[in-house]
Formats: C-alpha cells, structure tokens, sequence
C-alpha cells in the first residue's frame, strides 16, 4: 500500500514495545459483537494510482465541462479566467498541508496571507474589517443575520425578492429553528428591483434587510436608499454579493452605507468545481467586531518586537465560549481564500476594474446579439455581466434544448423560483472575459432555433 | 544550536553570550522575510494582462458606476509568485514532518487527489449545469455515498455539508424535523464534559439547550451520569466517539439503547473515525447520525484551516429529514437530482437547505480517489496503523510524561499525555513550544478540558516508525528538560520564523487589517460615512 509506511517488521517490533501480541489487542475496547472480522465485504480492494485515475477520467469524461460549450451561466457562480500561478501557489506543500495556525510562530505564512486578505476584502468590500472567510456565500448570509440580530437585539429579518433563492432558502432552514422572522419579499420579473417595498417593510423591529448586490435577476439596487431607511428604523443593512468582480466596476457597498456586507469569492481565483468549496467572504463596521462570526487574523509583535499574525479575539469562538459563541464554525476557508488573495494580488485594484470592465462590455456584447432573436426581450434596466431575458415560452425546457445542442445557455428562473408561476419565461444569463464572439454567435443561433422548433 | 530545523529556516539569533550576527537585509540565507503585498505592490503594476473594455458601460449603470478602482495594489506574476513563495516557507506543513495534532488526523494528503480533482470534467463543471451534462459528478457524489454508508453501516447519507461543524449542525437539525415530525418538542441535548467545543455550539446554533455529561476516572462517558439526565425533554446525545480522550467508548450500545429507549436519537461526532475505519461501523452501535470529516479520515488537504466536508451518515429513523439538494437514481438509469423544484415527489420531510449548492465536490473528488486507492482493505490497515503508531508513542514515553489513561489500556489513535510531574512552573506550552525547535508540529494542547495540560499526539497512520522514534525522541527530552527546570524552554521557540507571539495585544487592539494608507482614496472609513 503505497501510502502506508509501516513494514510487516515495523509492526512487528512496535507491538513488542507495546506488550501487545497482535493489532487487534489494541481493540479490546470495542465489544467483540462490533468488531469486523476482516475487509467490508462487498467494497472493492485497493487499486493502483494508474487505475483510480483511469476510473476517475473515465467519470470526468460524463460531464461537459465549461470550457468545452458555449458557456453562459451564472446564478452564484462565474466562471473566470484563474492565472496558472495561482492554482500552481496554492499546491506549495507548505499551504496546502498545513492547518489552522494555532502555533503562529510557524504559521506565519498562513496567517500573513489571512491578514492580506482581510485587508484585500475589507476595501473591496468597502468596509472597516473583513473575517478570514466562511463557508460560503450563502452561509455567511446567514451569519449576517444572526449578527444583526445580536447588534440589534431584533428578531425580524426582511429579505429582498432579488436575493439569490438559495440563499434564501438557506436563511428559512436555519430560522425554522432558532425562531427568528424572516420576511420574504417575492421575486417578481420587474425591469427595476424591489427597493421600494423593501423600504416600505422595514419596521421598528427589523434587525436587518438583507439585499443582493448585484441581485439575482441582474439588477442593481439602489443601496444608498435602503441605508438610509434602515437606519432610520434602526435596523442594519447586510449587502449580499455573489459576483465581487462587480466591485470593480459599481462602488462598493461599504461605501454606500451597508452594515454587514457578506459575499461569494469563488469568482475570484476560484474556480467553479461543481458549487464547492467555495469562499464566503465576510466585512462589517469595526464597531461590530465582537458581534462578529469566524476567524479573525490580528497583527501583533513577537518577543523581539518583530511584527507577527495570530488569530486573535477568539473570546468570541466555539473551542472557548462552547454553547455561547457567536458561531459553531471552527473552520475557514482556507485554500478558497488564499486563491482569492493570489488572484486580487495579480490584479490589483486598477486590474479589477479593467476585468469587470471587459465583463460588463461582453455581457452588453451578449445581450445585444441574443435580443436580436424575434421574441427574446432584456428584463433589465441596468446589469453587470449578468441579466435576465425574458422568452417567448417557458425557459427550463429552452435550457434543456440548448443543452442537447451543446450549449450551456443559462439557468431558467423556472428552476431558480419552482413557485414563482410568472417567472417561468424568464432566463437568467452571464457572460464574463472568457466569452468569445464564437460563443455568443453560437448560443444565439441555436437559441433561435429552440424558439422557432428547428430539429437539433 | 544551529542546525536548521524542518521548514529550512535557521536561528535568527545566538545563544545568550554569542555574538549576534546582522545583515543589512534582515535576511539570514534562506530565512527570508518578507513584506506584506501591500507594501510591495502599487497601483500601476498588474500580473494579468487584460484589454481595455471595447464599449463604455451601458446608461443605466451610471449612478452605480464605482467613483475610483480599489485601493488594491497589483504585483506582476514574477513578484506574486515570490511574495507567496516566500510565505509559504514560514509554514510548517504534514509535507515537512510530522504534525501530530489531536482530533485533527494530519495525514500525508496523496498528490493523485490533487491531480482528480483538477481534471477539467470535475474542476469546471458550474452546479446549475444541465442534469444530462453533470452525470460523471452525480455519480462520484453517489460512489462516495456508496462508500461512506457502507463504511459506517448506515442508511444514508447527507452530503451537503461543508465541514464538521456544519455536519453536526445537520445532524441536529435533522434530529429537531424528526421530533418535530412526531409533534414532540424536545429541547436538552446532552455534551459529554470532554467534547469538542463545536459540539456545544452546535447544539445552541440550533436551538437547544446544552447540558453537559461527566467523564469518568476512565476517561469515559459516565453512563450512569448521562441515564440519569434521559428524560422527555432530552432530544439527543453528542457522543465522540472514539473520544477525545484517544479512547474508544465500550458502552456505546448500551448508551445509545438507553437513549433510544427514552425517545432521544443519538449523535456521533466522527472526528475520530480514522481510529475505526473497516474496523467497527458506527451503524452497528446504535448511532442515528454521524460526521464525517473528509479533510481527515480521507485526506483531503487542510489547507491551512479549511475548506474541510462533512457529510453526515444517517439512520433510517432520520434518512428522510436530509436536506436538499441530493442525488438519486431513476429507473432509467440516471441520476437526478432532488432540490426544491422536485422534493414534492416523494421527499417532502427534507428539512430545507443547508449551501448554495452540493456542498464540496472538490472534496468528494478528492476522497473517492483516496478511497478507491485504498480499497476496503486499505482502509481497514488505516485504522490499524493509525492506532498502532498511537500506541507506540503511549507506550515509549509514558515512563517520563503522566498519561492518565495508560493504566486501563491501549489508546486508539492518539495518546494524550498530561503536564503533572513537570518542574515548578513548567507546563504543557513549554513542551509544544520546544517541539518547534525540534524541527516538529506541536500535539495539540490543553485539549481535552477534563485533563489538565492535556497533549493529545495524534501520529496518524502515514508516519513511519523511523519518524515516530524521531518525535519520540525529542518529546522525551523535552520531557526531561522540563522535569529539570531548564529555563531556556521558556522562552522557546528560539528557531522559528517568529518568536513568541503577544496575543493579549492583538486582542487588546485589534489590528485586523493593514492600514498603512489610511488616506487612500476609494477606501472610505465607514467611520466617516455615519449610518448606524
């Protein structure tokens, strides 16, 4: 076995030194009705590496990656261009093998990153400090809420109909069981999103409102106004931001007067892995930070007076507070946040802002050719690199359609919203730098002739 | 003393009484330092060549448009790819020696994971995908189900969740939708004293009450202790088990019949599932659900604190309380999967959603091949080894440092040791502190609570015995060092990157990003802008 250093003799010259005449002496404790006598049978023995990578090639194969179609969808998730350096820096044994830094005197480049990190999320987010990251997006979204309701001392959170369903599905979950109100607004096909009547909804109770920035439809709320409300009420804003590459180009939520800002950095380094890991990234005022969720990565000096990295404020966490933490987390995101760092890093701000800007010119590309099409109309006002079309008839077979014609065309808002009956012609597009003129050229024809029932 | 320890890094100072030696860089040879990105980057530098956008931003966007890019620096590839290098030399790593943390399971994560995970038909494949179009990633989502529940003789499995605290939250919570499916409301759940603290959390995360169970002299749950607290009212237990004491808990079954028998379910924390695997299913004990962390009985990479998995294993009392989304085969062959448009169809108790999306498929192509490499038999000499070389430590260093359980037997996986007997003053972080000279990663410490000063040695099953009598060696004369009273432990470590670190002014004034340009223009303090 090739991962088992141990010889037959080793085994045999360790038990001597035990006392123990053979391994199964070592398992006396387990009551003789629970032991196995030998291999589960039925499983498979162990297999060569040239063999589990033919077996694992073989099951890639079955899946038509996103490199391989025209490629349009988004929903949460984007796919963008990752520099080689990245995914070749965070195979360095050194990050990779390594685990929380809980002796920081040879943690110092994993705590070094987390602080730059912190730093990077915290200005892009425009806010005073970040976290060193979460699960992902959608359970940070759920953290906020928690948080704003231990700022607050309120219980009643009020969702915009644009935040991401699964996200809201997420934040109902949870509810259900520690209690708290959550007030969904619905998602309604609407040019403009639903600022107004999330402003209309905030009461003396609301902890916080809690809006998608940009929102799943694509648009783009007015953030400055809902602040305004909810501060007026006394309840936070907790800004959701499921594509930072957006922040690039529209300013930053921080900046507009959010509370909390909460995000998915998979579209920053990391890559789309079928939804997992991913990156939830985490910002609030400074003023909040005891109230906080997660690690935190706090600069500090060492006997020398050299300057170091620990974690810090762990007061606030489940291996000390046990039942009164802020959260049961005891991980980050490690890796995920150090691919994002690298990637942030090679950009740079002015780089981010190119990128968002070449994102935001191939969705117009994109939206320009496929609204061409008899019967194909844009939903909104104003997007990023991601709209909603609205089509002639019900887009989840439209995308099942395209799909069979080797075209990965978007996420029908049928299967985003199953209740939501006037949203089932709506389709949900993104486009980003790897959208080629090929790709748009494509996906327009084949989508013309789902809608005009031409044969595949 | 200035032989370079395992990460390639030497002393940066003498022995008290050498003359020091100082360069102009403050770099000694290969101990590089280095500065933060923002320190080095500046705004005008990128490592990504990107065209100019060929149209100007559509009207609409114009009162959103951002009034000036972030203040981030850009570094060029060549300046990205040594800043992070040269970081990445300040880590102790599972590649660079030994690094026995209790309850973590550091083992050796095999390269070929790393290799599978990457091809382009798992690493690129969007989860909103076409069903028709993900097919080979439902069904490495179903061979590791396969695997995982037959492993643990279990009905089912959860694999949504993104790490071990997250699994526990699932099991609880499908714990609370099966009582609330009976119309019972029960609010107690039992944590033995000795559990990890995501264990208590947990249960508050989900809106129970925490009420905590005794160990015994044995350092096991107290049975009686925990019969006497069954009632109407106690929703469930929290067992480790193996415990966090290294130590396998005998009375399982009885416990969890106990339980059962009062109308609770019990939860299994599997954190120490490496101790067991092949070797005892958990099913077989009476467990109604169960953790399990990839990043550590199948080797997924820690990553330097995460991403980890958790999927959890479920009974069949609690199989149809799992959350959504799931995969399931068809009649026809394929695989679909359950999530909110379709779990009307027959899966209507699923408690709700727990992720974004199918928790981390990353991970589950990582530890299907770690798996499959294994075999069932593989797998069985896991645990074997695994508990073999936890034994051999016990075994060779209890005659200098106290191991409170030694006397009622072998210990599973890992050895915990205590700091009685050492000189006055001298305590478990000296010991840690000068395994870091030694060249290695520290136990962890003060962990478990019910042992004071605990070290908890988890060697894992990937340490050979030449390495093992290498720490060995050292933990020993540290041991001795201590019992001595030699002064210079205090002040260890001496020859890493980094000294000892000042915590309390990290907590006292929370520094928790860099702020060297606080004027920059596009990071407004919020400070400034008001609000609440």
């Amino acid at each position: 076995m090739r991962y088992l250093p141990l010889t037959p003799a080793d085994r045999a010259s360790m038990l001597e030194t035990i006392g123990a005449a053979s391994v199964d002496d070592l398992f006396v404790d387990v009551p003789v009705a629970a032991r196995l006598a030998g291999p589960i049978e039925g499983l498979p023995a162990h297999a060569s590496e040239m063999a589990v990578e033919r077996h694992m090639t073989a099951l890639a194969a079955k899946n038509v990656s996103a490199g391989s179609a025209p490629f349009f969808i988004g929903a949460g998730a984007y796919r963008h261009h990752v520099p080689a350096s990245v995914d070749h820096l965070i195979q360095r044994g050194e990050f990779l093998t390594a685990y929380t830094p809980y002796q920081p005197e040879i943690a110092q480049g994993t705590l070094q990153v987390l602080f730059e990190f912190q730093t990077q999320v915290a200005r892009l987010f425009g806010t005073d400090i970040a976290n060193a990251s979460m699960y992902d997006g959608s359970t940070a979204c759920w953290e906020a809420i928690l948080m704003a309701a231990r700022v607050t001392r309120k219980g009643r959170s009020l969702l915009s109909g644009g935040l991401h369903p699964h996200y809201g599905e997420v934040v109902r979950t949870m509810a259900k069981f520690t209690r708290d109100e959550i007030v969904s607004l619905p998602a309604k096909m609407t040019a403009e999103p639903d600022d107004a009547a999330l402003i209309d909804g905030i009461d003396d109770k609301t902890s916080c409102v809690v809006v998608q920035y940009p929102d799943v439809f694509g648009r783009i709320p007015d953030l400055a106004a809902i602040a305004a409300a909810a501060h007026e009420k006394g309840a936070l804003l907790v800004v959701v931001v499921t594509e930072p590459v957006a922040l690039g180009l529209i300013e930053a939520p921080g900046a507009l007067g959010a509370d909390i800002v909460v995000g998915e950095g998979q579209s920053i380094g990391v890559g789309l892995q079928f939804g997992g890991p991913y990156l939830g990234l985490f910002g609030c005022r400074e003023k909040f930070v005891r109230q906080m969720p997660g690690r935190l990565c706090g600069q500090t000096v060492d006997a020398e007076g050299k300057r170091g990295f620990v974690l810090t404020l762990s007061t606030r966490e489940q291996h000390i507070r046990r039942e009164k933490a802020t959260s049961n987390i005891c991980t980050n995101s490690g890796l995920c946040a150090l691919a994002f760092s690298i990637h942030l890093t090679l950009l740079g701000g002015e780089g981010l802002a190119r990128l968002a800007a070449v994102n935001h010119a191939r969705a117009q590309a994109t939206f320009d050719r496929l609204t061409r099409i008899p019967g194909v109309s844009l939903l909104n006002g104003a997007f990023f690199n991601e709209a909603t079309l609205i089509l002639p008839r019900d887009a989840r077979e439209v995308v099942r359609e395209l799909a069979d014609r080797k075209v990965l065309g978007g996420v029908s808002l049928g299967r985003l919203f199953p209740e939501g009956e006037g949203l089932r012609n709506g389709l949900l597009v993104a486009a980003t730098e790897t959208t080629t003129d090929e790709d748009i050229e494509a996906f327009a024809v084949e989508l013309e002739n789902v809608l005009a029932g031409v044969p595949a | 003393m200035t032989a370079p320890n395992a990460s390639g890094w030497r002393p940066s100072m003498g022995e008290a009484g050498e003359t020091k030696n100082v360069t102009s860089s403050g770099d000694y040879g290969l101990m590089l330092e280095e500065a933060l990105s923002f320190e080095l980057g500046s705004s005008d530098k990128c490592g990504v060549d990107i065209d100019a956008a060929d149209r100007e931003p559509v009207a609409g966007l114009d009162k959103f448009l951002r009034k000036a890019a972030p203040a981030l620096p850009g570094l060029t590839e060549p300046e990205t790819v040594r800043h992070y290098t040269r970081l990445s030399r300040q880590n102790y790593a599972i590649d660079l020696g030994p690094f026995p943390l209790g309850s973590c399971t550091m083992k050796h994560n095999p390269r070929l994971n790393e290799k599978m995970a990457r091809l382009p038909g798992f690493a690129d494949v969007h989860p909103m995908q076409p069903q028709t179009t993900v097919q080979g990633a439902f069904e490495v989502i179903e061979q590791l189900a396969h695997w995982l529940v037959t492993l643990t003789g279990m009905a089912s499995v959860a694999m949504s969740p993104k790490a071990g605290a997250h699994g526990e939250l699932c099991g609880l919570l499908c714990i609370r939708a099966a009582l609330d499916a009976r119309g019972e409301v029960r609010d107690v759940v039992l944590v033995p004293e000795s559990a990890h603290g995501t264990n208590p959390a947990t249960a508050a995360f989900a809106g129970f009450k925490v009420e905590s169970i005794p160990a015994t002299p044995a350092g096991r749950v107290d049975v009686a202790a925990l019969k006497a607290k069954l009632g109407p009212n106690v929703a469930g237990v929290m067992i480790t088990n193996p415990n966090t004491c290294g130590l396998f808990e005998p009375d399982m079954r009885e416990i969890a019949d106990a339980v059962h028998a009062a109308g609770g379910y019990v939860y299994c924390d599997g954190a120490n599932f490496n101790a067991i695997v092949g070797k005892v299913r958990p099913g077989d004990l009476g467990v109604d659900a169960m953790h399990i962390n990839l990043h550590k009985t199948f080797s997924t990479p820690h990553g330097g604190g995460g991403p980890g998995a958790g999927p959890v294993v479920l009974s069949e009392a609690l199989a149809p309380f799992a959350p959504l989304p799931f995969v399931t085969r068809g009649e026809d062959g394929s695989i679909h999967l359950v999530e909110e448009e379709n779990a009307g169809e027959g899966h209507d108790q699923a408690f709700g959603r727990m992720v974004a999306f199918h928790g981390q498929m990353g991970m589950f192509t990582r530890a299907l091949t770690y798996i499959l490499s294994h075999g069932a038999d593989g797998l069985r000499q896991v645990a074997e080894d695994a508990v073999l070389n936890a034994n051999y430590v016990l075994r060779s260093c209890e005659d200098l440092l106290p191991a409170p359980f030694a006397d009622s037997g072998p210990c599973m996986h890992e050895a915990l040791f205590s700091d009685a007997g050492l000189a006055e003053g001298f305590s478990t972080l000296d010991i840690a502190k000068g395994l870091i000279d030694e060249g290695f990663h520290p136990m962890t410490v003060y962990f478990p609570l019910v042992v004071k000063g605990a070290m908890l040695v988890e060697p894992t099953e990937t340490e050979s015995k030449a390495g093992l009598d290498r720490f060995i060696g050292s933990l020993r004369s540290l041991a001795q060092r201590a019992k001595d009273g030699d002064e210079s432990l205090h002040s260890a470590p001496h020859f890493a990157p980094r000294r000892r670190l000042d915590e309390t002014l990290a907590a006292r004034k929370p520094v928790l990003v860099w702020q060297g340009d606080p004027g920059v223009p596009g990071t407004p303090s919020m400070s400034e802008i008001g609000g609440s």
